[in-house]
């Protein structure tokens, strides 16, 4: 049978199913007929069979933690969540005007943002395929907007090119596009490609690059209405007696080459990246608290700092510390444990696992990460720049600059992603305290924006590897390291299993927490079910 | 020591080839832009390097840190007095910790190895130089091929 004929079957069937069962039916078929989407997500979860009152501690009220919860009870278990926090959420976080965090090592900020203005220090973008986050975010009426990624009129910047002075994402695209594309077309129109190219195709390929590239009816890129129309005008078209336009100036492909700056123009173009993307309207902490609020009173215990881990044939037995009260040494105990510690703090902590659980627990290095929030008096970036959302990329240590995707047009202060850090620098900011992590912030972003300094309000930081409840970004698993310990981080060791981001191949996003969330309690529920119910 | 924390730090091999900045972190910096190279880091000494990295985690003071986990403190830190577990945590990291033998030159292992050993509290005078770093990332290098 031939691939189309398969085709036509498998769309004749789920066209059926479609019809007979819904959307959501239609979705598992279409995902097990391998119309993969980039998700794993397989619809809403529909745990089958009484498990009869068996209980699940889960540790972490994180987004893995908290999907975990809510699919469980719902399918009729007893679940409680300790939480090292006195909130929802866990690395789904956002630091509003008002707010007060202190890091490790003692730095306390007191955020002073205005208190509609905020910092997601954490995840920050939803893809649009990321299935199982949106579905909780549909379900529990969290409301999304528009995060956006690619901005034409955002700036990229080498401070080794151009004298440091930012280009236009705009003048960079078409440029680098427009260059490569008539040299593409030459060597066709010399014959370079023959071997390579049908006639025929030939014919096709200059089409496509003129179109591209925007080439003139020569297959040139030169100053003219084609390239203008891509890479802006010297004189935009207006109205009235001096609106004639007048075209600009292409730079020179050595130019656009040698300034590096064509290595950001794919930034938008990897599927994680792609439009559209969104966030929760008012931060991402607000599926966090949407997920508490679904889980309603009692569910978590916050302020509960796990220091002992064990099990037996007959349950799990967790020791923390009750900050919410005296701070003294409780224990709570289960049937089951889903625990969603961060490796970096869980290898802190005695648990009692098989040899390649706790190898796997011990091998999983964090990576570093810090984000700094700045406030500055107004929008310049909208009303001196017309840059609405977005990211400018530099080569700076601050790496970008994201303007706030919400809210445009309004008046007073705003905040913008003011440096996001990975590698060395992260390690080197995360050093400093969070005043100088701000002002080496301000410092760096002033070469793109000259506003920076005198519009600047105040800002915050947050350096990963000093939040109190993770000690790191995320797992940042190598081949090697998925080679030698992935697999059995994804076992149910006795009574024990693990979730998060950690136990995943989409590792920082929040979608890697809810599938992971979702597989380990389909394999836990199928082995309570198999062992009757509760133990 | 066994063989698995050898196996373990033989990773180094690899981590160096590929450059530790390479390693994974591509969910969050998939956007990350290409023409980011990492500064030249390579003649930061002892002091710097400490207060550039280490001191993200094992802060100021080197007093260490607790919050959901834990950071060990180096200072007063009798684990210290053994040169080649800190040559070995710093190339390999172990846990939460990151190595980083593929950032720093074996000298510079043997600095930041000193400084962390000779301040803090810490009196281990013995020194450590750039060649006991070189044999010890060799020997793990063959010891973790020899694994295989």
């Amino acid at each position: 049978m031939n691939g189309v004929t398969t085709a036509l079957t498998r769309r004749q069937l789920l066209s059926r199913i479609g019809l007979a069962a819904g959307g959501t039916m239609m979705y598992q078929a279409m995902t097990s007929l391998g119309y993969a989407a980039e998700s794993s997500y397989k619809g809403p979860v529909n745990l089958q069979g009484n498990p009869k009152g068996a209980t699940v501690l889960i540790l972490g009220a994180g987004v893995a933690g908290m999907t975990a919860a809510y699919e469980m009870r719902k399918a009729g278990y007893k679940v409680k969540i300790l939480e090292y926090n006195a909130r929802p959420g866990g690395r789904n976080w956002s630091i509003h005007g008002g707010d007060t965090y202190t890091e490790l090592g003692g730095h306390t900020q007191h955020c002073q943002f205005d208190s509609n203005l905020y910092l997601n220090p954490g995840p920050w973008r939803i893809p649009h395929h990321h299935r199982g986050l949106l579905h909780y975010c549909k379900q529990f009426n969290v409301k999304l907007e528009s995060f956006n990624q690619v901005n034409y009129n955002a700036l990229l910047h080498n401070s080794k090119a151009f004298g440091g002075k930012p280009q236009r994402f705009r003048e960079i695209d078409a440029d680098y596009k427009g260059h490569v594309s008539e040299l593409l077309a030459k060597a066709c129109q010399q014959g370079a490609l023959d071997q390579a190219v049908t006639k025929d195709d030939q014919e096709l390929l200059l089409e496509s690059l003129r179109s591209w590239g925007a080439l003139d009816k020569n297959m040139a890129y030169v100053k003219g209405e084609a390239s203008s129309t891509r890479r802006g005008f010297s004189k935009f078209p207006g109205g009235g007696i001096s609106g004639k336009p007048e075209f600009s100036e292409p730079m020179g492909m050595d130019k656009v080459l040698n300034s590096h700056l064509w290595a950001a123009l794919a930034a938008g173009n990897n599927y994680e990246m792609q439009t559209t993307m969104f966030q929760p309207v008012g931060g991402m902490d607000q599926i966090g608290k949407a997920f508490a609020r679904e889980l309603g009173p009692g569910t978590i215990q916050y302020n509960a700092r796990v220091v002992q881990i064990d099990q037996d044939d007959h349950g799990v037995t967790v020791t923390y510390e009750d900050h919410g009260a005296d701070g003294a040494r409780r224990t709570a105990k289960a049937d089951w444990c889903i625990c969603t510690i961060p490796f970096s703090v869980l290898s802190r902590i005695p648990i009692q696992v098989g040899q390649a659980m706790s190898d796997a627990i011990t091998h999983l290095p964090y990576a570093a990460s810090v984000k700094v929030g700045l406030q500055f008096k107004r929008r310049f970036w909208e009303e001196d720049e017309a840059i609405y959302g977005g990211i400018s990329y530099t080569d700076l240590p601050i790496t970008q600059i994201s303007y706030p995707s919400t809210d445009y047009h309004s008046p007073g202060k705003g905040v913008l992603l003011g440096a996001y850090i990975w590698g060395l620098d992260a390690y080197d900011f995360t050093s400093h305290t969070p005043q100088e992590r701000v002002r080496q912030a301000l410092e760096y972003g002033s070469q793109l924006h000259p506003q920076y300094k005198p519009e600047f309000d105040n800002g915050v930081s947050v350096g990963w590897h000093r939040v109190p409840w993770t000690h790191g970004c995320f797992g940042q698993w190598s081949e090697e390291l998925r080679a030698q310990h992935y697999k059995a981080a994804t076992q149910i060791d006795g009574r024990i299993a693990m979730a998060g981001e950690h136990i995943s191949y989409i590792p920082a996003w929040q979608e890697g927490a809810v599938l992971s969330a979702l597989d380990v309690i389909g394999r836990l529920h199928s082995k309570v079910m198999a062992t009757g119910g509760q133990a | 020591m066994n063989t698995k924390t050898l196996a373990m730090i033989g990773l180094l091999g690899t981590l160096g080839v590929t450059g530790w900045q390479q390693l994974p972190a591509r969910a969050q910096t998939s956007d990350a832009t290409g023409f980011l190279k990492s500064r030249d880091f390579s003649h930061a000494d002892g002091p710097q390097i400490y207060g550039t990295i280490c001191q993200a985690c094992h802060m100021e003071g080197a007093k260490g840190a607790k919050g959901a986990g834990e950071y060990p403190a180096l200072a007063g830190n009798p684990k210290l007095g053994a040169a080649p577990y800190v040559e070995m945590m710093v190339l390999g990291g172990h846990g939460a910790m990151p190595g980083f033998g593929g950032m720093l030159n074996d000298a510079q292992v043997a600095e930041v190895t000193t400084y962390v050993r000779t301040h803090f509290g810490n009196h281990y005078d013995d020194p450590v130089t750039a060649d006991d770093v070189k044999a010890l990332r060799a020997s793990l290098d063959s010891a973790s091929t020899s694994d295989e």
